[in-house]
């Protein structure tokens, strides 16, 4: 046994694995999952209430406070779940390190460009008179 | 994962095919289903916002025979993510574990989704055609 192998375990476990973060990956999934469970139905409720809305109709309808806050709140909320499910499972599919991380990224990317997009599109509607 | 030659588990070729694999399966292709679906989402409020030309064009495009066909797939992979989901919140909880439960919840889930996705469809077509 050398000297290296008489330091606590715990010295070569800090920062890699799960004691990096813990259980924060399933925790907020858990908990985006939750807050889109109330969301989702809001929204499929909302775009059902839209069906064959004119532009004037559909305009005033997102620009109106609540579901201008409503539908931001889903928007982020479903990229960032989307973003934790795809991650999870690029992690369980994909074992060439390269390609792995390059989706890992990818998908982020993606993920912050489609919310921010929304979100702008949301204000856009809601401060336009 | 480990580099070897060996089959890996779950050795799906000689799995008995249960209902509660099914769900799980298809709980992450429903979810890789709509990552994507959720850029349509995000396409509608900016031709919202483009105008109402814009808006015009897009409503033609959801209404179209294409259209339809996807949103009809979204919105069933939305209502099985949803109640499968609830699933697996309550199962998160502690709930749920003994396998008779396990095997009905399955079902539950499946027969859920396809409830919702009926009435939403039955609303959308008796209230005069989508989009």
């Amino acid at each position: 046994m050398t000297a290296k192998d008489l330091r606590n375990p715990l010295k070569t476990a800090l920062g890699l694995g799960s004691s990096q973060s813990g259980v924060g990956h399933w925790w907020t999934q858990r908990v985006t999952a939750a807050a889109l469970v109330l969301l989702g139905v809001w929204f499929v409720a909302t775009v059902l209430c839209l069906l064959h809305a004119d532009y004037a109709t559909a305009h005033a309808a997102v620009a109106k406070p609540w579901n201008a806050l409503l539908l931001i709140a889903f928007v982020l909320t479903m990229f960032w779940h989307a973003v934790l499910g795809l991650q999870v499972v690029i992690e369980d599919y994909v074992h060439t390190r390269w390609k792995e991380v390059v989706l890992l990224v990818a998908i982020k990317f993606l993920a912050v460009l489609g919310a921010l997009a929304s979100v702008l599109a949301v204000l856009r509607i809601a401060l336009t008179p | 994962m480990a580099d070897t030659q060996r089959p890996l588990s779950p050795h799906l070729q000689i799995y008995k095919r249960q209902v509660q694999m099914m769900t799980s399966i298809v709980h992450r292709a429903t979810g890789i289903a709509l990552a994507v679906g959720s850029l349509l989402v995000v396409f509608g409020l900016l031709h919202l916002a483009a105008g109402e030309d814009s808006f015009n064009q897009f409503k033609g495009i959801i209404g179209s025979p294409v259209g339809m066909v996807l949103l009809f797939g979204w919105s069933w992979a939305l209502f099985y993510h949803l109640c499968n989901g609830i699933r697996h919140l309550i199962q998160d909880a502690g709930a749920g574990y003994a396998i008779p439960q396990f095997v009905r919840s399955s079902w539950l889930s499946v027969a859920g989704s396809i409830v919702l996705t009926v009435l939403v469809w039955a609303y959308v077509l008796t209230a005069g055609g989508a989009a």
